[in-house]
């Protein structure tokens, strides 16, 4: 570029500098949770891993995935998260298709009825209260019912579907389609980004959830595997117990730790590439009318 | 709950005066001709009264007795005995202060950072190296919390990194995780490492709408790098900035439930024991659900009012707001 001074081309190698240090501190822990869990238990324990495995061996990857019940949860959140997922997305698109009439009676109401609830939520408790009286303990309607609808997408596809043009729903109202079939064979079809989109955003936000998991379910078969995790970690978080016996037991839980935090990331690292974009417009698209 | 109010009078009330407008339809008129579009709503409607505007009324064991496995709402009143109870109760005070501090510290460094981030990202010319820091950046959003902590505890571990380099240069190792003093670092070091790059793609969309003319204006005044920065960017990007700011506040004290749970132990909980851990220990862990709805419903309250309060205030120093 013409005219550019000698501070600017200063300030443009710092800059180079500094996002360097954001990328390699951002992937700083990726790399050392898989060095670690390809390295043996020792050389975790005297503090020898940090960007490269030593030790390296598959032992513990063997342990992990000989263990049954973390098959049993991690299919377990498949389950769920498919289950919530096509819930979540079949509730979001009625309702938000229902709010993008604009000439609708009562459609302020309605919107108003969504919106409020992200300001104001009854909290933990008397959410807890009726999920445990409604019966829903220990069933996979526990972490789905509660959770389906997120304003937020809501507001997303909402602002999508105003976005289309009306003249193509006009005509197939002329010719006496009614209003299922109109969303079923005209405005769906022209929605696939956006429901991409959507499934994208329950899928990756049912997959990662825990805590539903964590307080409605009292079997470890039932078990989302992020529990299952948690589980692993929070024998590493309580500081109480300082015996040798139980710093053993935390040390091979440490490699332990690492093989299945590795094996839960491992599908979202997979798409993560190719969805991101899809995140990235939906975050905008819901910026404008948010 | 539509054809509750299915027969308002605005028919009959209003005067003709606009013609050439269809008039208002009444409820029965609305309902008879969009029957199909209200009925896409059911569902969902039954969803937000169930899960969403029955725990708000559910709110009410706050000032009623509630007994495990009794009566939803709860058995007899008991006035605001709960909330006496609680204002009295230090621990609480504690866990209030310990809240406030952690969303200042989160707001004082998640909310100005990913602004730095996204002029810093503005200035790359190279698109490819823009786009892979961009990717690199969001990667950690897509992270399961439990995730997340897993991988905070590794690197704060005895054995982790930060230790391998308090060893390194002749440091003894410190035990970060069951330390009051380092929870708050840990915190919001990692809640930064979180949502900073994520935080960029608002500011980074509305940087793109900044006008060109305007820095070419600027340029012609004798403007440098620094200034045109000054006086075009931050003012283009200042309404997204002010959107994010009011949200920032409003959600302040809402921190990060999950991930203090999943980071603290008795040992932290000094520092780490926040509102919403500490009810969910009362409430969910020990049974008090009521004592614990009153704390709940006290925060819901206060989070709603700094929305709002957040909101006005920017509508009259700023002259924008979120509605």
């Amino acid at each position: 570029m013409v005219g550019e001074t000698r501070g600017y081309r200063v300030f443009q190698v710092v800059n180079g500098v500094v996002l360097t240090v954001v990328v390699l501190v951002t992937l700083f822990p990726f790399v050392n949770i898989v060095a670690r869990s390809f390295s043996g238990e020792q050389e975790i324990r005297s503090g020898q891993v940090s960007i490269w495995p030593k030790g390296f061996n598959l032992t513990t990857y063997d342990k992990v995935m000989s263990d049954a019940m973390f098959w049993t949860n991690y299919r377990n959140t498949v389950v769920y998260t498919v289950v919530a997922t096509v819930i979540a997305l079949v509730l979001t698109t009625c309702y938000a298709y229902v709010l993008s009439k604009r000439n609708l009676k009562g459609r302020g109401l309605l919107v108003g009825i969504a919106v409020f609830t992200m300001f104001f939520n009854g909290g933990l408790i008397p959410n807890y209260v009726l999920v445990s009286s409604l019966g829903l303990r220990n069933t996979l309607w526990a972490i789905v019912l509660p959770n389906a609808i997120s304003v937020f997408n809501l507001l997303v596809m909402k602002a999508f579907f105003e976005s289309l043009p009306t003249e193509l729903e006009e005509a197939a109202a002329v010719d006496g389609t009614g209003t299922y079939g109109t969303l079923l064979r005209i405005v769906l079809p022209l929605s696939k980004a956006v429901l991409a989109t959507m499934l994208l955003f329950y899928a990756v936000s049912f997959w990662n959830s825990w805590f539903a998991g964590f307080l409605y379910m009292d079997r470890q078969e039932l078990f989302p595997v992020t529990v299952y995790l948690r589980n692993l970690i929070a024998g590493a978080t309580s500081g109480t117990d300082n015996t040798a016996t139980s710093e053993a037991a935390l040390q091979i839980a440490a490699s332990i730790q690492a093989v299945t935090i590795v094996l839960i990331m491992t599908p979202i690292m997979l798409v993560y590439p190719f969805i991101q974009r899809y995140f990235v417009s939906g975050v905008m698209l819901g910026a404008v009318k948010g | 709950m539509l054809t509750a109010q299915a027969s308002p009078p605005h028919s009959t009330e209003d005067p003709p005066h606009t013609p050439l407008r269809p008039r208002r339809r009444s409820w029965a008129q609305a309902l008879r001709r969009d029957w199909q579009l209200y009925s896409l709503a059911v569902l969902p409607l039954l969803f937000f009264v169930v899960f969403r505007y029955l725990p708000m009324l559910g709110n009410v064991i706050a000032f009623r007795r509630y007994e495990p496995g009794g009566d939803l709402f709860g058995e007899y009143w008991v006035g605001l005995r709960y909330f006496r109870m609680f204002l009295a109760d230090p621990t609480f005070w504690q866990v209030f202060t310990n809240t406030a501090v952690i969303g200042a510290l989160t707001l004082l460094f998640c909310f100005p950072l990913p602004i730095v981030l996204a002029l810093l990202l503005n200035e790359v010319r190279t698109r490819w190296l823009k786009g892979f820091v961009q990717t690199i950046s969001y990667l950690p959003h897509f992270l399961s919390i439990v995730v997340v902590a897993g991988l905070i505890l590794q690197t704060v571990s005895i054995d982790g990194v930060i230790n391998q380099g308090l060893r390194a240069i002749g440091q003894d190792p410190v035990a970060f995780i069951q330390e009051p003093g380092w929870f708050r670092t840990i915190y919001v070091s990692s809640e930064v490492w979180q949502t900073v790059g994520w935080g960029t793609i608002l500011y980074l969309a509305a940087l793109t709408t900044i006008d060109n003319d305007l820095y070419d204006q600027a340029k012609v005044d004798g403007a440098n790098r620094w200034r045109q920065t000054w006086h075009v960017t931050l003012p283009g990007i200042r309404p997204t900035m002010i959107t994010l700011l009011i949200l920032n506040i409003g959600t302040f004290l809402a921190v990060g439930f999950e991930k203090i749970l999943l980071l603290y132990n008795p040992l932290t909980y000094a520092t780490a024991d926040v509102v919403s851990t500490y009810l969910y220990r009362v409430g969910i862990v020990s049974g008090s659900f009521s004592y614990a709805g009153a704390i709940g419903l006290f925060e819901s309250l206060i989070g709603l009012a700094l929305v709002l309060g957040a909101n006005s205030l920017s509508r009259r120093v700023a002259g924008t707001s979120l509605w």
